[in-house]
């Protein structure tokens, strides 16, 4: 059976970097870049963890990314796919995997990010589907 | 400067109870310390450094100092990271007692989530940078140990049979612990045949929720000297954290590494001196991973190494876990790391149950886990011999 898209959870949004939620509104994935070190990081922050710089942008990626790794919640009262998802850009990011059965989901598969609503009225966040 | 040969352990008590209904956090913790300072032969007011995590009811020592009756303390900490907290603890208490900031330190830790009807993960606080990353995809203990274990299994081959084993080990050794929760023999089959929880974890794959806890006397050379009870020593600690570093996640190893390294090295010594090691059990995934970590195999072989009974006392190469671990006795208040340094020293008095006593244990290890494995957690070992 194939997952709908699922609405999640709200986070709160982190003010600093509320461009993040704002791009996904905009159905885009934005990534924290350093113009510094031309590192990108996740979680976004409002320095970079890797040079401490705080002269940053966010780059837009493509979307597409593999499963790193994945877990299956059996027990929820909907059944649910966590996963990490390695960005073609590099890093990998938690998401779920949805719009697919759960049974099909495997390490190295090719995925591509999709927007899920979430609740009260919360910001869309990034998810990933089957790459077609 | 080193901790090694310079604090003894000279007393242990874990609370019997489980499901502590009728108990509040502080009588635990009173009866804990009691326990702890008697099995030592020590009075309270000898005690001069304390330790606990941070989920001590009052501002860090101050409200188990005072319902304790402790007027001499010139030493605390409140180190809390999760379940790797209470082998950090006994280190510290080593650390201050090597610097002469105190001599007989008591470390404790008690609750009762179960009695509470609480679960295993923490209530969101948006105030920790990660969350809002994290909370929409319901990212819990569970699921984050499960993917270390989901990227165990594609890279090195790791079966499900494989980590069944070390339940079933946990469990030959928890028929003999007339506390432990669960007291039934489990086999492979029953492990993975029980319900699959978030996969590849099976129900019986994740340890106990229960209530209780445990303490430890931690106390100077010259004051050992004077104690009737078997001196266990410190030998050698080390400590680490490991985290999603922005992005660049490799879940093939974890914080056990490096402070595997750093015990190891204080101590002089290595994995195959160990008579007998407390590995922390929240999943069957975690010891898998911990072990390969400090040395015991080569990474990516803890799965061929936990299987056919090898962590089982008087069958296999490593006993491990001989009061039962997590999976079958105790986690008190979600947390396994004192219980793990408990079994350690009464391994290493000679005083566990004949049944699971490894003879001759001269030297163990306790190592234990805090956090989550998938994302961020640390790591404590501590290797402690028998004088
Ligand atoms: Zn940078």
């Amino acid at each position: 059976m194939t997952t709908e898209l699922p609405t999640l959870p709200n986070p709160e949004i982190t003010p600093s970097v509320a461009h993040f939620w704002e791009a996904a509104g905009e159905g885009k994935l934005d990534i924290r870049h350093c113009r510094s070190c031309n590192e990108l990081h996740h979680y976004p922050r409002s320095f970079c963890p890797f040079c401490y710089s705080d002269d940053l942008d966010w780059q837009t990626v493509s979307g597409k990314g593999t499963v790193y790794s994945f877990s299956v919640m059996r027990r929820a009262p909907v059944p649910f796919a966590i996963a990490y998802v390695t960005l073609e850009e590099g890093p990998t990011i938690l998401s779920h995997i949805v719009r697919i059965d759960l049974d099909d989901i495997a390490i190295g598969q090719k995925v591509q990010v999709a927007f899920a609503d979430t609740q009260d009225d919360g910001p869309k966040v990034p998810v990933f589907e089957a790459a077609s | 400067m080193s901790i090694r040969g310079k604090a003894y352990v000279a007393g242990i008590a874990e609370h019997p109870v489980r499901k502590a209904t009728d108990l509040s956090i502080m009588q635990i913790v009173s009866d804990l310390v009691t326990w702890a300072l008697d099995d030592a032969g020590l009075e309270p007011e000898m005690v001069d450094g304390f330790f606990c995590d941070s989920e001590m009811p009052g501002l860090g020592v101050l409200s188990a100092a005072e319902y304790l009756g402790l007027n001499n303390l010139v030493h605390m900490d409140n180190t809390d990271p999760g379940g790797s907290a209470y082998p950090m603890h006994v280190s510290h208490a080593a650390q201050a007692i090597a610097t002469g900031k105190c001599k007989v330190a008591v470390a404790v830790l008690a609750g009762r989530p179960r009695a509470a009807g609480k679960g295993a993960d923490p209530v969101p606080d948006f105030g920790i940078p990660e969350l809002a990353f994290e909370h929409p995809y319901s990212s819990m203990v569970l699921n984050q140990y499960a993917m270390v274990a989901m990227r165990h299994m594609h890279e090195f081959g790791l079966t499900s049979e494989q980590l069944a084993w070390v339940k079933v080990a946990a469990s030959h050794h928890a028929q003999h612990n007339e506390h432990a929760m669960l007291r039934d023999l489990v086999t492979v089959e029953d492990v993975v045949n029980s319900p699959m929880i978030s996969d590849p974890l099976h129900r019986l794959d994740c340890c106990v929720v229960s209530d209780g806890g445990g303490a430890v006397v931690v106390v100077a050379p010259e004051i050992a000297k004077t104690l009737k009870r078997p001196p266990v020593v410190v030998r050698g600690a080390g400590e680490a954290v490991k985290h999603l570093d922005g992005g660049r996640v490799d879940l093939t190893y974890s914080a056990a590494r490096k402070s595997g390294q750093v015990a190891f090295e204080e101590a002089g010594v290595t994995p195959a001196d160990i008579k007998y090691a407390s590995i922390y059990d929240s999943f069957t995934i975690t010891v898998v991973q911990q072990l390969e970590d400090l040395g015991f195999c080569e990474p990516g072989k803890g799965g061929a190494f936990v299987a056919d009974g090898n962590l089982i006392a008087g069958v296999g190469k490593l006993p491990v876990n001989t009061d039962g671990g997590g999976l079958c006795s105790n986690h008190p208040n979600n947390r396994g790391g004192m219980t793990k340094v408990l079994e350690a020293v009464r391994q290493l008095r000679g005083e566990a149950h004949p049944k699971v006593q490894v003879p001759n244990c001269d030297l163990a290890v306790a190592q234990a886990m805090g956090g989550w494995l998938g994302s961020r957690h640390a790591s404590g070992t501590l290797i402690l011999e028998r004088e």
